[in-house]
């Protein structure tokens, strides 16, 4: 059986990225930083990816890397969901990653550009619609000509507005085929979208006769992004887990400190068996993501365990942060409390890599509950 | 330090010395305790062999590869659950080595005496009496919903010894003999139709003062952790990807493809996911447990798995049309252990209603993850600071 425990390390993990992230994420700044030419702190990112060594955990260390798993990434994502921190992980560290983690890692390209993602030095995305699930047709709205380069758009790519390394699907006269371009390239265009979730933004990334280098072809190119869409929404399933863990603690506080009818809110029962089912579903998360990570790092069991995982935590995510809104009255509705962070993250996430109802029809064949 | 190869060499002795097909499967069971392998992490000489709880399934499944028999625990579920665990922690040597053998190898079956007409929730509110004589305690007064009392020579049994101070101080845990005389048994009927649970009448039952459980006056103490078992025994229980009540649809799903309808098909991966994430969560309850740190969790599991079995077994009945509308048999039966798998849709149905009153009620737990978990303030008492005698009722 998987374990489902965390380890000392994953622990130790935690506390240095949650200590971090306490002192630089601090909910007040993040609102007012994204209405701000600079809605990503880089800055914060630069010391998560490269002084903590969070961006090349899952990377071998003969390519850079730290050489530890996906369970190590999980529990990143789990404390960057409970921040809402405003930096490219996802897009970077575990999407543009995973992808070339995914190729023949042999490659000089490759190798060079894993090495530099690896160590933070470098801020990657992959060239698909936020939205796509795992098993999706192989995207075609970019193509590849003759000469290699490539044109075409692809919309609502997460952090892309920051990315200089692209990694693009896209189709050529020998059909599907992974590429890597540089962002600051001739003929690259991103343009911001006006994002639902504040903290992690998308764009459209458009590409007229860019220059680009294949890194994997025909159905080499096919697997290697549907692995990369698989670990990532494996993996998203923690940062749900953190957004929920976060909705319930915050609204358990204030609960407790909120007097009305002369007493603290948090003493009637209505609400606490509210706070009690949060609680239920927070330890049904956690068990259901942590084996998902533990799925990705032992590679046993990971098409079900992420559909699983997808299909469990992301209503858990949304309800929680809309509870945590609810319960918070007036409050809750207000710009300056940050619950409304935590809903965009968690309403994003639930569309993001494939909605609980398409994990859920991709999970029917796979355990033999056909249609 | 105990290592698995000792412990597969351990089983490979015992399964040399009694062969299981050659061996009745009572003499293997007594065998197998005296070994040390019947519960690994109980002390030596008690069945186990102080060994971490997390090497139990590596002699589990070297026994089940050699098909040898074990004890039926749906049978013995609260003796196995709940007694031992409690007997364990506060009994006497003397009550170690009486009690704990014939309970894992099935030969004495136990019973659960807390629950009264007027102290379900409340169990804190109960009024068994308990008056000492001499070396006895004479107990008086009346149980019931109590499961299984009708085969059971043994209950945990939960008294009142001091009326005079609140609630929760001045009760008495006791272990009581089920044959002893002024017990009397009557089945209750339940809308399943058998009667797994009963009345028990307690009229000046004799009960040694050896078989108190801990100190006079700390029963509320003792019966917390027979609680705390209780709960981790219910959602803790291992069962396998697709297996329980949700196993059982799916199987149905599979074989009659005449049943099926969109509506129900999104319903049902709902409650597939709901079960592989339950299932996903008890192994991490047991992993916890045999890491030393049971978590808070088991009152989440709980429940969690009775809305899991309700939806489950409802799904069953709407799924089957017109056979949902049938049921296998109304008879009052008084049946050895509760088995869902082994009867038709509407029983379990049925029987799925009692999991969230069972073991604590759904609400009642809610309570305790509010404000033993979360910590949120309780509500406003009345009970707390008055004595058991003067309080309404
Ligand atoms: C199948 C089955 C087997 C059982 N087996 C045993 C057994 O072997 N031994 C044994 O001792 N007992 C057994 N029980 C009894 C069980 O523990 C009790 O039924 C249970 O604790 C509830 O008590 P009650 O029935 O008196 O309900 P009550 O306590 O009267 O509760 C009535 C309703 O009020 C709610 N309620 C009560 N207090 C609160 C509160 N503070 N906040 C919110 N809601 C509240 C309850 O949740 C319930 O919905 C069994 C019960 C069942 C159904």
């Amino acid at each position: 059986m998987s374990d489902l425990l965390y380890s000392e390390v994953e622990e130790d993990l935690r506390a240095s990225v949650r200590d971090l992230l306490k002192d630089r994420a601090e909910p007040a700044a993040l609102i007012a930083r994204t209405e701000t030419a600079e809605p990503y702190d880089l800055k914060l990112w630069r010391t998560l990816a490269a002084d903590l060594g969070a961006a090349g955990l899952a990377v071998p260390e003969s390519l850079g890397g730290h050489g530890a798993s996906a369970r190590e990434v999980a529990v990143v994502m789990e404390e960057l969901g409970r921040s809402v921190a405003p930096v490219p992980y996802l897009g970077s560290a575990v999407l543009a990653t995973s992808a070339l983690l995914a190729t023949d890692t042999s490659q000089a390209e490759v190798v060079e550009k894993l090495g530099k993602l690896a160590a933070g030095a470098l801020v990657g995305a992959l060239a698909v619609p936020l939205s796509t699930a795992p098993g999706a047709e192989f995207p075609s709205t970019v193509t590849a000509a003759a000469d290699g380069t490539l044109s075409g758009q692809v919309r609502s790519v997460v952090d892309a507005s920051v990315a200089e390394l692209i990694v693009v699907p896209a189709v050529g006269p020998d059909g599907p085929g992974l590429y890597t371009v540089d962002a600051a390239s001739a003929g690259v265009t991103v343009t911001e979208a006006i994002s639902l979730d504040l903290t992690r933004r998308i764009a459209d990334v458009t590409l007229e006769n860019v220059a680009a280098k294949q890194i994997a072809g025909s159905s080499a190119a096919v697997s290697a992004l549907d692995t990369a869409l698989l670990t990532a929404a494996g993996l998203l399933a923690s940062e749900q887990l953190g957004i929920a863990e976060w909705a319930l603690t915050e609204t358990v506080r204030y609960l407790k400190e909120r007097y009305q009818f002369g007493r603290q809110v948090g003493s009637f029962q209505s609400l606490k068996h509210r706070l009690a089912n949060l609680y239920t579903d927070l330890v049904n998360a956690r068990a259901t993501a942590r084996y998902a990570a533990d799925c990705l790092a032992s590679g046993d069991d990971i098409a079900i365990a992420v559909a699983v995982a997808q299909a469990r935590n992301s209503p858990i995510a949304v309800h929680a942060a809309e509870e945590a809104i609810q319960l918070h009255g007036g409050i809750g509705m207000t710009w300056e409390h940050p619950a409304h962070l935590y809903l965009k993250r968690a309403k994003s996430d639930e569309i993001a890599l494939g909605t609980p109802g398409r994990h859920r029809a991709a999970l029917a064949p796979l355990i033999d509950l056909p249609a | 330090m105990t290592t698995p190869q000792e412990l597969k060499q351990r089983v490979a002795d015992l399964l040399a010395a009694y062969p299981p097909e050659s061996t009745p499967r009572q003499d293997f069971l007594d065998a197998r305790f005296d070994a040390g392998l019947a519960w690994i992490h109980f002390p030596e000489g008690l069945g186990g062999l102080n060994a971490p709880r997390s090497l139990q399934s590596v002699v589990d499944k070297e026994l089940t590869a050699a098909g040898a028999p074990d004890n039926d625990k749906r049978r013995i579920g609260i003796g196995l659950g709940m007694a031992a665990p409690t007997i364990l922690a506060f009994g006497t040597p003397e009550q170690h080595q009486r009690f704990l053998r014939p309970l894992w190898t099935e030969r004495e079956v136990w019973c659960q005496l807390f629950s009264e007409p007027g102290a379900g929730s409340d169990l804190a509110a109960l009024g068994t009496r308990a008056v000492r004589d001499g070396d006895d305690w004479v107990v008086t007064g009346q149980k019931v919903w109590t499961s299984g009392a009708h085969k059971s020579q043994w209950a945990i049994l939960v008294t009142r010894t001091d009326p005079d101070v609140p609630k929760h101080r001045g009760m008495t845990y006791f272990v009581c003999d089920m044959t002893a005389p002024g017990v009397e048994v009557r089945p209750l009927r339940q809308i399943t139709g058998e009667a797994e649970f009963n009345e028990v009448f307690l009229s000046e039952v004799r009960i040694p003062d050896a078989h108190r459980l801990g100190a006079v006056g700390e029963g509320w103490k003792v019966a917390q952790t027979t609680l705390m078992n209780e709960r981790v025994a219910i959602g803790g229980a291992e069962f396998p990807r697709d297996g329980g009540m949700v196993g059982v649809v799916t199987e149905t799903w599979r074989e009659r493809p005449e049943l099926r309808t969109s509506e129900l098909h999104d319903r049902l991966l709902k409650l597939w996911v709901e079960g592989e994430s339950l299932r996903l969560v008890s192994s991490r309850l047991r992993q916890q447990l045999a890491a030393g740190a049971p978590g808070p969790e088991g009152s989440a599991v709980k429940v969690a798995f009775s809305e899991l079995n309700q939806a489950a077994s409802g799904l069953e009945i709407e799924l089957l049309g017109d056979e949902g509308l049938r049921y296998d048999d109304w008879t009052m039966r008084r049946p050895d252990g509760v088995n869902f798998l082994g009867r038709e849709a509407g029983y379990r149905y049925l029987r799925a209603k009692g999991n969230s009153i069972e073991g604590g009620t759904s609400e009642v737990l809610r309570n305790i993850i509010a404000e033993r978990v979360l910590g949120l303030p309780s509500e406003p008492r009345i009970d707390k600071d008055v004595a058991w005698k003067d309080l309404p009722r």
